[in-house]
């Protein structure tokens, strides 16, 4: 027989030391910090050290989110104020999906979309591009049109950029691959640009999904209307603070719903891609 | 010596007919101008294993491409079974470095992609029983539904195999198939390969840094030289078919090896 280690001896299962800050689940951190920023938050208001006017206690404004809340529950104005804004975010994104997509694959897959297109639209995105409102205001008029035009317009970019920088993700082996299958570009296209590019596409998206709220509030800022956003400039111009900083939280949760449509979709369609990090929210 | 052992040729049978034919070969890239390969010349045999073997840059992949009609020659002439290759064709089946499966499909999605690609849905559907085998060939029966995500280097290696046999390709252009994987499965992947080489009765042309492996696998060796690429030597392997590994061991394995070397180191010299 071999020499083989003792029996006796008691097992190495040790654990591996996590310092108690990376330890901590999601919800207890979130809670903590939550908790850390209202106290502050309410100190700083009790003490007056900011006039009530700059910054609303933390109890006003929970009174001020509950009224809004009833509002928006009942169906009162504010409901359809979110709906317009709603609406506006919505086609914006899609419109936004659409002709960025299709000018990401004109200019990640053709020469001429490369050399000819792609100059054009850098020189048009390093534009401010909220300047563009009140020319679509004059063209569109004051309604839902010119507001969802501004968030199309903001949200395209990132869209073409992402899906022209997906287009160049595959490597060299696999265009080799899909060439020496005989594949037709179109086939190449589909079956191999389009799916390795996807993660990119979603990652562009996602910045789209920021920018299309940040067209629409700003073109119901400007350009009046009916939405959310006039909402808050009328509450602004009265000086009810506590009531702009309510209205800005529900609107946040349209921003986060849209956002996490995107993660979602994206877990769905790009189930292949390991080198997602959790935790990292998408 | 070599030469004594050079004679060494299947005698009673006639010489098999050649099946690629390649003449004054040159490439220049013309980004910078690079001379990758000037005058090469060289005939592959119906059935034969022919491994080109040469330091790093001196051009066996640009060979291996031009041959797959991946990329035109800058002049010189390429044939396989008599007409010129002036494009990638059905007939030839390429291996690559890596084995470059798509991640968005299974194991045997990815195997039946070539018949995809070139006759459609049904096609794919109708080879998905031969793909099986040939899975079940290369040991990986259990892992047909499974994504590459889930295969190690080695298995996928073996599934990207089975995707190059699936259009039964007259011709088979390795390049450094195995370089990646561990020594034991690279063994084990060598005598496949030689297996499959014999029941398929396919020509193959393999591009190897390992010498053993060249050796065990070759009828014959073409030695390359760098700057610019050309062949410089070709020796004759007189080891009897089929090989095995354990003839790794014997002497005349041995000075084989010893004999290469002895080349490269040369052209090294030089
Ligand atoms: N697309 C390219 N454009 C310009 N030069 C290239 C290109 N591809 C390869 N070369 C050059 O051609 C020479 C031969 O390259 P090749 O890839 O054929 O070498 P190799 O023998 O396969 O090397 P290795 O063993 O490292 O794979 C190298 O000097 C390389 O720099
Ligand atoms: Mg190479």
């Amino acid at each position: 027989m071999t020499d083989t280690v003792s029996d006796d001896l008691p097992d190495t299962v040790w654990i591996e030391k996590t310092s108690w800050i990376d330890a901590m689940p999601r919800w207890l951190a979130m809670s903590l910090l939550f908790i850390a920023v209202v106290t502050l938050w309410d100190l700083v208001t009790r003490w007056g050290w900011v006039s009530p006017i700059i910054l609303p206690s933390p109890a006003e404004t929970l009174a001020d989110l509950i009224f809004v809340g009833r509002n928006l529950i009942t169906g009162d104005y504010m409901l359809g104020a979110l709906w317009t804004t709603t609406k506006t975010v919505f086609f914006g994104f899609l419109i936004a999906a659409s002709i960025g997509f299709l000018l990401g694959v004109l200019v990640g897959e053709t020469k001429f979309g490369e050399r000819a297109v792609m100059p054009y639209l850098v020189a048009i995105d390093t534009m401010p591009k909220v300047a563009f409102a009140p020319l679509f205001i004059a063209w569109l008029g004051f309604d839902i049109a010119s507001k969802v035009a501004l968030a199309a317009f903001i949200a395209t970019f990132p869209i073409v950029v992402a899906t022209a920088a997906g287009l160049y993700a595959a490597s060299e082996n696999e265009r080799m691959l899909f060439k020496s299958m005989g594949a037709t570009r179109m086939q190449t296209l589909l079956r191999l640009k389009l799916p390795t590019g996807l993660p990119y596409m979603f990652t562009g998206l996602k910045i789209a999904a920021v920018g299309v709220m940040a067209g629409a509030i700003t073109g119901e800022f400007l350009g009046g209307g009916k939405g959310f956003g006039a909402l808050i400039r009328q509450s602004a111009s009265q000086m009810d603070t506590p009531r702009v900083f309510a209205l800005i939280l529900y609107l946040s949760l349209l921003g986060l719903l849209l956002y996490f449509t995107v993660v979602w979709a994206q877990r769905k369609f790009v189930f292949w891609n390991k080198d997602q990090r959790p935790g990292a929210l998408g | 010596m070599t030469m004594a052992e050079s004679q060494i040729l299947p005698d009673s049978a006639a010489i098999p007919r050649s099946v690629y034919e390649i003449s004054r070969l040159s490439k220049t890239y013309a980004r910078n101008r690079l001379v990758a390969l000037t005058d090469v010349n060289l005939t592959l045999r119906e059935g034969e294993f022919v491994s080109v073997i040469g330091s790093s840059g001196c051009g066996k992949s640009t060979l291996l491409k031009i041959m797959s009609g991946l990329m035109p020659p800058t002049s010189g002439r390429v044939t396989l079974e008599g007409k010129p290759v002036t494009g990638t064709r059905a007939d030839i089946g390429m291996m690559f470095q890596q084995a470059t499966l798509l991640p968005w499909m299974t194991t045997i999605e990815n195997i039946v992609l070539p018949i995809e690609i070139r006759q459609g849905k049904s096609a794919a559907r109708a080879a998905r029983a031969r793909a099986q085998e040939l899975l079940d060939l290369v040991g990986l029966g259990d892992f047909a539904h499974v994504y590459p995500g889930e295969l190690s280097g080695g298995m996928a290696q073996r599934a990207s195999i089975c995707r190059m046999l699936i259009t039964r390709p007259a011709v088979l252009l390795l390049d450094e198939p195995f370089s990646a994987l561990d020594e034991l499965t690279r063994d084990f992947m060598n005598m496949e390969l030689q297996r499959i080489c014999h029941e398929t009765r396919a020509t193959a042309f393999l591009v190897t840094h390992s010498l053993a492996e060249a050796v065990i696998l070759s009828d014959r060796i073409l030695v390359m030289k760098p700057r610019p690429g050309r062949i410089v030597e070709e020796v004759v392997i007189p080891l009897p078919r089929p090989r095995t590994l354990e003839m790794i061991n014997t002497p005349e394995f041995g000075r084989i090896v010893a004999h290469i070397r002895d080349l490269l180191g040369k052209e090294a010299e030089q």
